[in-house]
């Protein structure tokens, strides 16, 4: 598998990277290079085994349903750049 | 006007706010009505180093939901993370479940109005349920040309329910949301509140013609906050989609919003950018492995199910399915009926099943109190209905007793009885001499009757039921009547 180079604009914008028209052409052949390793990976012959979701071998822990946090609002808000009335202010967002 | 018969496919995805104290990953509250970001923590808001930690109780009220459908318990479910950028997801991603859900399978029951004053029974088979987080909330209100970004809902703990795309009308999809939020809040998952957005449906509808065997193009209705809106919405979009290929159209995949206040849908999201969440499994979170001692635990706390006592009511009780599955509709209304039942006997169950429903409910709509604030109380209900089975009073007179007793005009139905004297008159002779009175003076009635008019001898009956002040058993007035006529 390899990618067009509009893949990779539309990849970058889906993960809003801003990638210059002359960054495209290297981005692309990075990222096909990956797709060799996955292709090299896909010859391993896994009949028979389980795929794993996580590299360890354990469970979830589980935390007990209790309220442990409490109010650090203006903590976490002195560093925000732009509060107001105790909400975080974002450029506009028009949907 | 239509050459072509369309059949209408729906399917549900439904968003239950899970009630638990805490988040699904941090520790913090969950309690609606906050000041802003007041139970937004450093998990929450998404700051550098911050590990999600999966809440005991989230996963227990998926297990509860799942045995309640007859779903299979994922023994091994994963997270994974969807991504997208909106300001009111910090992370980036939404942490949800996605190649291994946490509930598979399993069926919701209903039971759908025909439109006639019938219903019909249905089975809505369900695809999944997931666990995930909510999102914070953007509020677009003016702040200088900026929005305000509240992550207080962040991290909430959502199931999402899917069906399958077996509803066939609006009715259905309504039918089905309803049996799903009654059952949500029997096994005590979910408050239920619509208002405050603890149930959001989204609908997945499409159109095909009759007969045809795949699917046409899909359209998404998102946030659905009431039955009557889900309904509405539906409606709206099927009427577009039927316009749109009669037309000569073709409906293109897209995900849409129901405006209340037009009663229409309209395009949302760009088809270009939707659905393009790149699913990875978060590495942050190890699978969710929940062993059967576990569910069978769990199975062991849960209550009857509606669908259970349902049929209980209609085998024990000889209701109808309609009664049974009206009397099912809330845990809190079939504890009233059983504590009514319970307290005057299963031989009047019939009669409990129509007082609770009918006068009581009726009652309860109009003041706008819910069952657990009755003024009412089952065992003042239950001596009542005694007092009809026992021939103590008519089934008018009860209607009096009854709001006498919302009234608070006595403590039971026995002592409203006593001090308005309203006991049934069932002697013979105190009967009759009421008819021989209304007789004499009512003639006119006397000779119509007699020359054939059968109207006239029930508006001697009424006579003397008026004249009885209610009181008089009605069928012994007609018997007596007859007798005396004949």
């Amino acid at each position: 598998m390899s990618l067009s180079l509009d893949e990779v604009r539309h990849i970058a914008k889906l993960a809003r990277l801003e990638l210059a028209e002359g960054d495209l052409a290297a981005t692309q052949a990075k990222l096909n290079g990956i797709f060799g390793l996955i292709e090299e990976m896909q010859a391993v012959d896994t009949d028979g085994v389980e795929p794993m979701s996580h590299p360890q071998e354990l469970a979830q822990r589980l935390r007990e349903d209790r309220v442990t946090e409490s109010d650090r609002r203006a903590a976490y808000q002195s560093v925000a750049p732009q509060t107001e009335s105790g909400l975080y202010l974002v450029p506009k967002v028009i949907e | 006007m239509s050459r072509t018969d369309w059949e209408v496919v729906i399917g549900l995805e439904v968003h239950t706010q899970l009630n638990t104290q805490s988040k699904i990953f941090s520790g913090a509250s969950i309690a609606f009505g906050a000041e802003p970001n007041a139970q937004a923590c450093a998990v929450d808001i998404a700051l550098p180093g911050v590990l999600p930690v999966l809440n005991k109780g989230a996963v227990e009220r998926a297990i509860r939901f799942g045995l309640a459908v007859g779903a299979t318990i994922a023994p091994k479910s994963i997270f994974a993370r969807k991504n997208y950028f909106y300001p009111d997801l910090p992370k980036g991603y939404q942490i949800s479940q996605y190649e291994l859900p946490v509930v598979v399978g399993g069926q919701i029951h209903l039971l759908v109005p025909d439109g006639k004053g019938g219903a019909y029974e249905k089975v809505v088979n369900l695809t999944r349920a997931h666990l995930e987080e909510d999102a914070g909330k953007s509020l677009h209100e003016d702040f200088h040309g900026m929005t305000g970004i509240d992550l207080n809902r962040a991290g909430t703990p959502l199931l999402e329910i899917v069906s399958e795309p077996e509803m066939r009308s609006s009715a259905e999809a309504v039918a089905y949301a309803k049996a799903l939020h009654a059952l949500v809040r029997w096994i005590d998952i979910c408050d239920g509140n619509m208002q405050e957005g603890s149930f959001r449906c989204d609908a997945n509808v499409s159109v095909r013609p009759r007969g045809q065997a795949e699917f046409g193009t899909r359209r998404e209705i998102k946030n659905l906050n009431s039955f009557r809106f889900l309904q509405q919405a539906i409606d709206f979009e099927v009427q577009w989609q039927i316009d749109l290929i009669e037309d000569g159209g073709k409906v293109q995949q897209a995900t849409v919003l129901f405006d209340p206040d037009s009663g229409e849908t309209r395009a949302m999201r760009s088809k270009e950018d939707a659905h393009d969440y790149r699913y990875f499994p978060d590495p942050d979170l190890l699978p969710l492995v929940i062993d059967s001692a576990w569910i069978e635990r769990v199975k062991g706390e849960l209550p009857e199910l509606p669908a259970a006592l349902s049929g209980r009511f209609q085998g024990e009780y000889g209701l109808s399915a309609y009664d049974a599955t009206t009397l099912t509709a809330s845990r809190e209304v079939a504890q009233f009926y059983l504590d009514t039942v319970a307290a005057v006997g299963s031989a009047n169950a019939k009669t409990c099943a129509n007082w609770v429903m009918g006068d009581l409910a009726a009652r309860l709509n109009k003041a706008e109190l819910d069952i657990t604030a009755s003024p009412v109380s089952a065992t003042q209900l239950a001596g009542l209905v005694a007092r009809i089975a026992d021939n103590t009073i008519s089934n008018a007179i009860a209607k009096k007793v009854f709001e006498a007793l919302w009234n608070k005009e006595g403590d039971s139905a026995d002592a409203i009885i006593d001090a308005q004297g309203l006991k049934q008159v069932t002697d013979t002779g105190a009967i009759e001499a009421i008819i021989d009175e209304v007789l004499a003076a009512n003639p006119k009635s006397v000779e119509e009757f007699r020359a054939g008019k059968e109207k006239a001898f029930n508006a001697l009956v009424g006579q003397c039921m008026k004249a009885s002040k209610g009181k008089a058993n009605p069928a012994q007035v007609n018997e007596l009547l007859k007798k005396k006529l004949g």
